[in-house]
């Protein structure tokens, strides 16, 4: 067989163990969930709620705005509140819709209420349908990007796309919840694909696996040929779940710099994603919860099925709580994730884990702390092509347009560089600020 | 409950710059343990003292610039190490001191320590030391005192280089040069020369260990001796050398310079296809000075010279990025 991958990329310890076999279960319901009305790509959502409007799950509370926006839906039954100002664990504060529960979990329609899992049944929907049912569910990519699902779904009509990659690759470290979700919820992420296929007019669908899930390849081996789909294993490697990565390994296809999958006829979209449009085209059920894996240096590891809005607290306490004093906790995974100020910020779409950290592995020293010794194993470690070196050179230096001229905009932020780096150099934290010097 | 905030990445290969200057150093173990063999306890002596005159002149010029003190990170040993291994086993006690002392002090620390350099200490030292003192340097050579010396017994106070340079190759000489034995011998490091640099072999196996443990990147050793065993065996068939490309390589300090001092990161380019460029010109230039030079061997030079033009392929080069137009 063909060994699909891109040029660069690291080797960090996968550490998934902790959590690779755990089943997803469900967390318990919040008492309280504090849900920002933006947590996409894009504008936020008009509130559509005032404090004490009685909500019920599914009711929708923010309109979205424009158009790369997303709606957003109350994850519980009870009664808004405030709507005020709170830290978003994204990294800046964002208005938000507090709503405490009646503990009744009622659903704001019959049909949600009454799911039964056991049938797979594709809904039969027009285009436009799957369309309108993945806007009004407020789906975006629960890869950690969040792009607005229904955007993604409607390229433009000069750009069609033919080929959809399901990404499974979880190259991610620690994290474990689309690893899960394959496993558990195979057959229905496939029906989503087809969705998905449908909504694109697009034919072939390949379903990406790193190589190192076996489990999850032998469940959909069989499934994807039943659905007509093309199963594509890939290099361990990280970041092979990185979109123009994927893309180059799997149809060698580049995305040009700048540009968007569609430039070149691909779409790609998570499996929990997936999942999430099968659901709300098959019961109109919108996007109010999602797998988060609980992990690291906490008692009992564990992936749960969490709504959003719930405190990262609760479900730290869910998994019998700290083991010693946490120096980080990390929303999203080691090599990406955002430190948390505390323990109370909120579950928001994007969150496709909670890693906690008793004691700092980090190892990374201050922004050139130490110099850069010209080893070239960024270069080689850069996903992108890029010279990771010499652009953090350029920004450390303050000459941003240069930085710009090496592809500082073309760098994704995936930290291969600083991983690899014998100097510690904090190089993702100078792009971060770079970028926010050039744009 | 206090937490920490950064920036990701939260975790970090282990990797390091003191684990890469220590294990560069362990991969010239077997190199030194052949010059002990081949020139005598002296060896560790020299050795020991570039050390001890590389992290003095550290030690002092990270004090004098009220610098963290990062003597021990195995950088500045390694450059001790490195210009001992290139200078003659009969030289006094008191040329690796000052070499190094020159190397740290003028090389490395005037430019802002590791990572400013422009070009290799080592190398610095060691012509310093040429320039200064070329009787010591190149005069005194020491024919080896183990094995078998049958082969190179004609020329037992000269390198094969020197010997090809003053002209008392003769006709016997040749022969024997390009006999299988003397090739086997000189491969071996059964020749004369300065201590580190005569045994390819134990230089081989140090330098392809830092090769497979992608510490060095092999574009730089693999296109410098390449092109030197081209263009040296083209020479050789034209007449210009009696030596062919084969023997031309196992000569004089180029496996120690290709895989030890060419691949320094510091003073080499960062991107792969400026390392073949890289590896090429020294190869041209080492062949040039070989061949028609004023010094019997051009290992030093060009990697200097080449080690100036790295700023310059470095702006050059831009590797293409993924998705960008060709």
């Amino acid at each position: 067989m063909e060994f699909l991958t891109f040029k660069g990329g690291i080797h960090p310890p996968g550490t998934k163990e902790l959590t690779k076999e755990k089943s997803i279960i469900k967390a318990p319901l919040p008492k309280l969930v504090v849900i920002p009305l933006v947590q996409h790509l894009g504008a936020p959502a008009k509130p559509l709620v005032e404090p004490k409007t009685p909500v019920k799950v599914g009711t929708k509370i923010g309109e979205a705005q424009g158009f790369i926006s997303a709606n957003i839906h109350s994850s519980i039954s009870g009664v808004v509140k405030s709507i005020e100002s709170r830290f978003h664990p994204a990294g800046f504060n964002a208005l938000s819709v507090i709503i405490e529960s009646d503990e009744t979990d009622e659903f704001e329609t019959q049909e949600e209420q009454d799911i039964v899992r056991e049938i797979h049944e594709p809904p039969l929907l027009s285009q436009s349908e799957i369309l309108e049912r993945v806007k009004e569910a407020g789906i975006v990519g629960l890869g950690g990007a969040a792009f607005p699902t229904n955007v993604k779904l409607s390229p433009p009509p000069d750009k069609p796309v033919d080929i959809v990659i399901l990404n499974g690759c979880e190259c991610e470290p620690y994290l474990t919840s689309d690893y899960r979700l394959m496993l558990e919820h195979s057959e229905e992420i496939l029906l989503g694909a087809k969705l998905i296929l449908q909504a694109l007019n697009a034919t072939k669908c390949y379903i990406a696996i790193e190589d190192n899930k076996p489990e999850a390849i032998k469940i959909l081996k069989p499934l994807a040929q039943k659905f007509g789909f093309e199963l594509a294993i890939v290099q361990t490697k990280y970041p092979q779940g990185g979109e123009k990565q994927l893309i180059y390994a799997i149809s060698k296809r580049e995305v040009p710099l700048g540009g968007l999958p569609f430039d070149v006829g691909v779409c790609v979209q998570n499996v929990g994603t997936a999942f999430a449009i099968y659901e709300a085209c098959k019961f109109r059920k919108p996007l109010i919860e999602r797998v988060v894996t609980i992990t690291g240096d906490v008692q009992e590891p564990k992936n749960l099925l969490v709504r959003i809005g719930t405190p990262f607290k609760e479900l730290i306490e869910f998994c019998g709580g700290y083991i010693d004093e946490p120096e980080k906790i990390i929303m999203g995974g080691p090599m990406m994730g955002i430190t948390q100020p505390d323990d109370n910020v909120p579950v928001v779409k994007a969150t496709s884990g909670i890693l906690v950290v008793a004691k700092d592995v980090s190892q990374l020293a201050p922004p050139l702390d130490k110099t850069c010794i010209r080893c070239g194993s960024c270069i080689d470690a850069c996903p992108m092509g890029l010279l990771p070196a010499k652009i953090g050179d350029y920004i450390a230096n303050k000459n941003f347009e240069t930085a710009k001229e090496f592809g500082l905009l073309d760098c994704m932020e995936c930290g291969s560089c600083a991983w690899v780096c014998p100097s510690h150099r904090s190089l993702v934290h100078l792009f971060k600020y770079g970028k926010l010097k050039v744009k | 409950m206090k937490l920490t905030a950064s920036i990701s990445p939260h975790i970090h290969k282990n990797i390091s710059i003191k684990r890469i200057m220590y294990t560069v150093i362990l991969a010239l173990v077997p190199a030194f343990i052949g010059a002990i063999y081949f020139f005598g306890i002296r060896v560790i002596w020299l050795v020991l003292l570039s050390c001890v005159g590389a992290v003095a002149a550290e030690a002092l010029a990270q004090r004098a610039r009220k610098k963290k003190l990062t003597i021990w990170d195995g950088s500045a040993l390694l450059t001790g190490i490195l210009l001992a291994f290139n200078i003659p086993v009969n030289a006094p006690f008191w040329i690796p001191l000052v070499g190094s002392f020159f190397a740290i002090l003028v090389a490395k620390q005037v430019f802002g320590g590791l990572g400013y350099n422009f070009i290799n200490p080592a190398l610095a030292g060691r012509a310093f030391l040429m320039a200064s003192w070329p009787e010591i340097m190149t005069n005194k050579w020491s024919a080896p005192i183990a094995g078998t010396m049958s082969s190179i017994k004609t020329i037992t106070s000269a390198t094969p280089l020197t010997a090809l340079k003053t002209g008392i190759v003769d006709q016997v000489a040749t022969t024997q040069f390009g006999s299988n034995t003397s090739i086997l011998n000189v491969f071996l490091g059964n020749q004369g020369g300065c201590l580190g640099e005569t045994s390819a072999i134990l230089l081989l196996i140090g330098g392809l260990v830092l090769i497979a443990m992608k510490y060095i990147d092999w574009r730089i050793p693999l296109a410098y001796i390449g092109t030197v065993g081209i263009l040296m065996q083209i020479f050789h068939l034209v007449g210009v050398t009696p030596f062919d490309g084969v023997f031309h390589i196992f000569i004089g300090g180029l496996f120690l310079g290709a895989f030890f001092m060419a691949t320094d990161y510091v003073t080499s380019p960062i991107t792969h296809r400026g390392r073949l460029i890289f590896g090429v010109g020294c190869g041209v230039l080492t062949v040039l000075i070989r061949l028609w030079g004023g010094y019997p061997e051009g290992v030093c030079y060009s990697i200097l010279l080449m080690n100036i033009l790295t700023p310059l392929i470095d702006r050059t080069i831009k590797p293409k990025r993924l998705g960008q137009k060709t």
